[in-house]
């Protein structure tokens, strides 16, 4: 991707996040809570966040703070619904004789500056009814857009497309 | 449990149809591309959905590979995308310019010598 968003260097608190994560992984790969499990789980966390060191970047976008846990919960959330309701969609106009669409490609605006927060922002678009992120240029997301209704801005492709989750992956993504 | 997990896989089996279904009917590649994600990447979810009922032991590892297909078929879409909007190639348009516009839901022919499979 060729947008510069200068991701500042992750602190002690993301390194600890890796860490976590990378333990958390080893365990549902091994499938045991026994002590051997837990002490091979922290040092594979330890030793692949040292080697990833300061390329780690791409995590200081996570907010450490702790309602982020609550926003995520509620941004899954949303997101099972606009994926089901997505495919019911999509489905709905797959099997109608007609096919009924109006293609276009709009512009969405974007606040999140990480640039994790934008991969996510625009995976959500891809999943969810009749969009499907192309390109991300500064802050500005390109949409294909299925059924555009004519005569649409950026603004209200922005409320129609990305407010809802842009306003849940705020809660734990810069 | 098992009569649970059989519906999980048919819901699956059903929308990996659809996926399919959808990449014959699509008009052009931009909405080619999101008939396959979408349809395909829920299937997916239900299937894993389904195999975790069945092999509750497994729950894990399902629950990794769910996240991974979560994040990365988006991604591989986006990307295609992209490069096919890089190279130039416009969003495919109804035929004619009232269909675009005044009559969302009318049943225009879009592609008349398609029809109906």
């Amino acid at each position: 991707m060729d947008d510069i968003s200068a991701d500042p260097r992750p602190s002690i608190g993301h390194y600890l996040f890796s860490v976590l994560v990378l333990a958390l992984l080893w365990l549902l790969l091994a499938g045991s809570l026994a002590t051997a499990e837990l002490i091979a789980a922290l040092a594979v966390g330890i030793l692949v966040t040292a080697i990833a060191g300061p390329r780690l970047a791409v995590l200081s976008g996570v907010r450490l703070s702790p309602l982020a846990p609550w926003h995520l919960l509620r941004y899954l959330l949303t997101f099972f619904t606009a994926l089901v309701a997505a495919n019911l969609d999509m489905a709905r106009r797959v099997l109608s004789p007609s096919l009924p669409l109006r293609p276009a490609l709009v512009e969405v605006r974007t606040r999140l500056r990480s640039s994790l927060g934008r991969m996510l922002l625009a995976n959500s678009i891809t999943l969810t009814p009749g969009t499907l992120a192309v390109d991300i240029r500064g802050d500005r997301i390109l949409v294909h857009w299925v059924d555009c209704p004519p005569g649409t801005d950026l603004d209200r492709a922005t409320a129609a497309i990305s407010d809802a989750f842009e306003r849940h992956i705020r809660g734990f993504l810069e | 449990m098992r009569l649970l997990a059989d519906v999980f896989l048919l819901i699956g089996a059903a929308f990996a149809c659809l996926g399919a279904l959808g990449l014959v009917r699509m008009p052009d590649v931009y909405t080619r591309i999101q008939a396959g994600t979408k349809a395909v990447t829920l299937g997916a979810l239900a299937f894993l959905i389904g195999a975790a009922l069945l092999f509750p032991q497994w729950w894990a590892k399902l629950l990794c590979i769910l996240g991974f297909i979560l994040f990365t078929s988006p991604v591989s879409s986006s990307t295609i995308a992209r490069a096919i909007h890089l190279s130039g190639i416009k969003p495919w348009r109804a035929p004619t310019p009232e269909a675009s516009g005044q009559a969302p839901m009318s049943p225009q022919a879009a592609k008349p010598a398609e029809g109906r499979r």
